[in-house]
């Protein structure tokens, strides 16, 4: 096991890859085989896909404050007088048709949680299209995604109650941009060097949500990290280093967290969840269902 | 390693799971399932006491909906969790929610009140982020179950050696006890052990406990 990402990048060294060497971690941990551990990461990705096909067909959210946005990406990106790129776009998009089908109570591949499932599995499928990645690469991509994952989950936080939206989005942005650059066939430490990049622009991202619901600003944070992986990894590639090391900036976003104000975690007590209106979209929301208002 | 939290991969890259919170609604629906397993069968009513952040954002987050979801046993990623309310009211199933403003323990905290006949029985559950939970109370005695390991809910009736022909049947099969935590509704009526074991693959065990005389229900999570 590693706990750091200089530890994840050493022992990265002893096996072909970053994803092999999360499988061999996990088996080694539970018991489980290789194909056991192949098998449940197989359903996730399926549901991944999934996910971003239904939400780009056109989904609204169970109380219609999000939805159909993805639909409409996807139409201005077949129109083709975008300004930025199509892989690009094309996350942005898939980041947006996953956190909608979230918002309506769909089914979604939760990475690291339900509130930044998008992001991943965004980056992933244009990934896809613009590495031609084989289904045993896209497999790859989600264990390598994993290991920076657990190294971000245990040395800071990946709960929007316990470190703020930067430990969810940024949390997901970081990961994706290094499964990114190891796609790509950039090196461990070029990997190591993105996800600092990403963090080091997430840091202090607070979480706000409207209402308290999983939608405003949730699916568009989504959208904006999956684009920043991209751009991350791209820098990474290019030789960009990050001049504080990695694991330094994995403690200072969990330093960061901790001295977070609470109205910035998760409770709706602060930033665009006090703006007017989100309190108006509150008590129209919550209000219409309120024999809810909490008792003794 | 022990110091870790997180020690999966699919910690990170999963759970597969119904929207939109996974620890206000996928958390829930884990809660609601184990309620299920330690009651050992489907409650005619349930009484829903939830805390803090749950009493608060249950609706938009669809808490109730996965608690009920998970007490009708269904998984976190059924489909089927939309519609829990009206399968539960269709099976016979009475639901009552009460928000409460106390304070409790953690901001996500249920307190379920399951009843079936003259049995009831009375269970505390928290989520405590990403789809993760524990046990905090059951029956009014305090305990703490992660559900992180393997674990065994065995509901039994309250009989002199009971016990020993479970464990035994476990050390027959190799398969160490990590902890045990035995209680029961009143002397000489139904009784539960709550074991954890350390491996996670146990074989025909499932079946083995339930061929016991006087076993009502075996339950294991992995």
């Amino acid at each position: 096991m590693f706990y750091s990402i200089e530890e994840l990048v050493a022992q990265a060294a002893n096996y072909p890859s970053i994803g092999e060497l999360m499988i061999a971690t996990e088996s080694e941990n539970y018991g489980h085989t290789r194909a056991r551990i192949i098998e449940t990461m197989e359903k996730n990705l399926t549901i991944m896909k999934q996910s971003v096909e239904e939400g780009i067909a056109g989904v609204r959210s169970v109380t219609g404050l999000t939805g159909e946005d993805a639909t409409r990406l996807n139409a201005y990106l077949q129109e083709g007088t975008f300004l930025s790129g199509t892989t690009i776009l094309s996350a942005v998009r898939n980041a947006i048709a996953v956190n909608e089908v979230n918002a309506k109570m769909g089914l979604i591949c939760a990475t690291p949680t339900a509130g930044s499932a998008g992001v991943l599995a965004g980056v992933l499928m244009a990934a896809i299209d613009r590495l031609q990645l084989s289904h045993e690469q896209q497999l790859e991509f989600l264990f390598t995604a994993g290991a920076f994952g657990l190294v971000l989950a245990n040395n800071a936080s990946i709960s929007g109650a316990e470190g703020g939206c930067q430990a969810e989005v940024g949390s997901a942005s970081a990961m994706a941009s290094a499964a990114l650059v190891a796609a790509a066939g950039g090196t461990p430490d070029q990997a190591a060097q993105a996800i600092a990049i990403t963090l080091k622009n997430m840091m202090g991202l607070i979480c706000d949500p409207v209402a308290g619901l999983v939608e405003v600003p949730c699916v568009k944070r989504n959208a904006l990290g999956a684009s920043q992986a991209f751009i991350s990894a791209d820098m990474a590639l290019a030789g960009i280093r990050s001049v504080i090391p990695p694991d330094e900036v994995v403690l200072a976003m969990y330093q960061v967290g901790r001295q977070m104000p609470q109205i910035f975690k998760e409770t709706a007590e602060g930033g665009l969840a006090v703006t007017p209106t989100a309190q108006r979209l509150s008590k129209e929301l919550l209000g219409q269902h309120s024999a809810d208002s909490p008792t003794e | 390693m022990e110091h870790m939290r997180y020690t999966s991969v699919f910690d990170i890259i999963g759970p597969v799971m119904i929207g939109p919170s996974s620890s206000h609604t996928a958390g829930a629906a884990r809660i609601g399932k184990i309620v299920r397993g330690i009651f050992g069968q489907q409650p005619d009513s349930v009484d829903i006491y939830l805390y803090e952040s749950f009493a608060k954002t249950y609706r938009g987050h669809g808490t109730d909906i996965a608690l009920v979801g998970g007490l009708l046993g269904m998984e976190p990623d059924d489909e089927r969790l939309a519609n829990s309310l009206e399968i539960a009211y269709e099976q016979g199933m009475e639901v009552l929610f009460v928000p409460k403003n106390e304070k409790a323990e953690h901001p996500n905290l249920v307190k379920m009140v399951v009843t079936k006949g003259e049995r009831q029985l009375s269970i505390t559950g928290i989520s405590i982020g990403g789809g993760n939970i524990q046990i905090s109370e059951l029956n009014g005695f305090k305990i703490s179950l992660s559900m992180g390991t393997p674990t065994f809910i065995i509901v039994h009736q309250d009989l002199p050696g009971m016990i020993a022909q479970v464990t035994n049947t476990l050390s027959a099969s190799e398969i160490n006890i990590g902890t045990m935590t035995v209680t029961r509704e009143s002397k000489g009526e139904k009784a539960i052990m709550i074991i954890e074991v350390d491996q996670a693959e146990v074989g025909d065990i499932v079946k083995k406990i339930t061929d016991i005389l006087h076993i009502f229900s075996v339950n294991y999570f992995n």
